[in-house]
């Protein structure tokens, strides 16, 4: 857990479309505008989302936000392989990455970014939250970067969970809880 | 304060005109607006309106104009090359002086262009939305709380000098979410009564007559230089533009829409770096707002005009300028989205002196890349 979250704070989410990316991202941003933040969200709807990838920007700042297109994340979410490669680079060095090592593999590190790898699906599936890895990775985040409270994050879940699923709610609130506390996997360590 | 709610554009839109009294809504998808009818057709029957995914887009504006000669308060939405497909009618509405709100989530062009974010149909909404001598008045929102704030303006506008009012937006506008207190409901009771609508009488008073046909020439002259009269006291009374850091600006960027938001940062970037940048954002584009840039000429040593497209407002601020300072112009076509370091390069050039347009610039400015 970091002290303080430097602001602004932009944020990359990035995987197939189906996991859940655009969900996370708008967790994250109901959960910045909680908190009293400026925020946007802006997410990927051209031929990528047609051609099964999805992603999605998310920008947090005390400050009115310009671009809400991230270009050069200080955060970055990747739930598959081509979504991690296509975005890795453009993460800023000390940045944090985030990866669900189950869809992704644990080991292609850069050697500049705070590096966490979860098998977020794994343990999502194992764990009675089937199709709720993008929340764990959200709770990873939380985690990892302090940017908000378990609290905000419960409400922002009531918030952008459909009435008609008032289920999925404490299922959710579940998933950020448990994404918050799975360590790092060491599979890749030297 | 409304409490704050996070939505898209595109929804903002939908549900600030149906706040605003908006109880018609015809339209045909297109991307990147689609969630607006979408929003419409879920809404729409819950607040006793009607919803109609049209034929085509040439139907669904035909089908604004019968809406707005009886009198109601109706809108339609659409993205480039739909709005394209609406030029017709709205020249029909224009000469009809019917108004209606008309929104363009713009896309790359021409053609079919493509579907990401683009300010190219500038040209479009303020010189020529459809044949004839006429104007939409045009609003440029750039941020999610203006797509909601500007639509029941968009409609009070058009009612008070009878014309169609254009929101033109983009595809990033329409697709991205931020926080968003939305307005208080409009009493539609407590409009104003339109004593021209054809909404039946019973006898009552002389027939009301829509049309936009004159065959007798001194008839047609009369009602286009009446409306012409109409469109100067639009240009006099209804420019709006927000001016940034422009006090001591030496270096003035005009932008508006998605392009503002970017230019915005830049300009601040700028400041960091000791040079003195300022930004206006004209929020009506046709009235284009030359009073603005007027007050501002005085002190300003260049202007840089920066749009989602290959050129086509800077001719406006050509005009407002008048040849008493330098114009430069940068910018990128649909879905490419500049940096606000792209933007504080081009106001660097500007600073040192440099006048930039277009083709010899870009590739420099871009190390030759392509």
């Amino acid at each position: 857990m970091v002290d303080h979250v430097k602001m602004p704070l932009n944020i990359m989410l990035a995987g197939f479309g189906g996991q859940g990316i655009l969900f996370a991202g708008k967790l994250i941003a109901y959960a910045g505008m909680i908190d009293g933040h400026e925020i946007s969200w802006l997410p990927s709807y051209g031929p990528e989302m047609r051609g099964g990838t999805a992603n999605c920007s998310v920008s947090i700042s005390d400050e009115a936000i310009g671009s809400p297109l991230v270009t050069e994340p200080d955060v970055f979410i990747a739930m598959n392989l081509p979504s991690y490669e296509r975005f890795i680079d453009t993460v800023r060095p000390g940045g944090v990455v985030i990866v669900d090592e189950t869809m992704v593999g644990a080991c292609t590190l850069r050697s500049d970014v705070d590096y966490h790898p979860i098998p977020a699906t794994e343990i999502a599936e194992n764990s009675g939250l089937k199709g709720l890895a993008n929340v764990l990775l959200v709770g990873k985040m939380l985690a990892v970067t302090g940017f908000s409270t378990e609290a905000t994050l419960s409400v922002a879940i009531e918030k952008s969970v459909s009435a008609k699923r008032l289920d999925l709610v404490e299922l959710n609130r579940k998933a950020i809880a448990l994404g918050a506390d799975i360590p790092d996997s060491d599979a890749c360590r030297a | 304060m409304a409490e704050k709610v996070l939505m898209k554009g595109n929804e903002a839109l939908a549900e600030a005109a149906l706040r605003a009294g908006c109880r018609y809504f015809f339209g045909y998808p297109i991307t990147p607006q689609t969630e607006l009818a979408a929003y419409m057709a879920k809404r729409m029957p819950k607040v006793g309106g009607i919803y109609l995914q049209a034929e085509s887009e040439v139907a669904a504006i035909n089908m604004v104009y019968g809406a707005s000669a009886a009198g109601a308060r109706v809108m339609t939405s659409s993205s480039s090359p739909g709005v394209s497909l609406k030029g017709e009618g709205i020249s029909y509405m224009i000469g009809a002086d019917l108004p209606a709100v008309i929104i363009n989530v713009q896309r790359g062009g021409p053609g079919l262009g493509g579907i990401q974010p683009s300010q190219a149909d500038y040209w479009m909404a303020t010189r020529a939305p459809g044949h004839g001598d006429g104007h939409v008045v045009v609003f440029a929102p750039s941020t999610v709380q203006e797509m909601s704030d500007l639509v029941a303006s968009a409609f009070d506008l058009g009612d008070k000098y009878r014309v169609p009012v254009m929101i033109l937006a983009d595809g990033m506008l329409g697709q991205m979410m931020e926080p968003v207190a939305l307005p208080e409901p409009t009493d539609v009771q407590s409009l104003p009564e339109k004593a021209w609508a054809t909404n039946g009488h019973g006898g009552k008073r002389p027939h009301n007559i829509v049309n936009s046909l004159y065959l007798v020439a001194q008839q047609l002259e009369d009602t286009v230089v009446e409306r012409s009269l109409r469109y100067s006291r639009i240009k006099e009374e209804e420019q709006i533009a927000e001016a940034y850091l422009t006090e001591d600006a030496e270096i003035v960027l005009v932008a508006y829409g998605a392009a503002a938001r970017i230019s915005r940062s830049a300009v601040a970037k700028a400041r960091e770096m000791g040079i003195k940048a300022g930004l206006i954002r004209p929020i009506t584009l046709w009235p284009f707002p030359v009073n603005t840039i007027d007050t501002i000429v005085p002190v300003a040593k260049a202007f840089l005009t920066v749009e989602l497209s290959m050129g086509q407002m800077v001719e406006d601020v050509r005009l407002a300028v008048n040849g008493r300072r330098p114009v430069s112009f940068f910018g990128h076509t649909g879905g490419i989205i500049p940096t606000p370091d792209e933007v504080l390069t081009a106001i660097q050039r500007v600073a040192s002196g440099e006048q930039l347009d277009l083709v010899p610039y870009q590739s420099k400015l871009t190390g030759g890349a392509r």
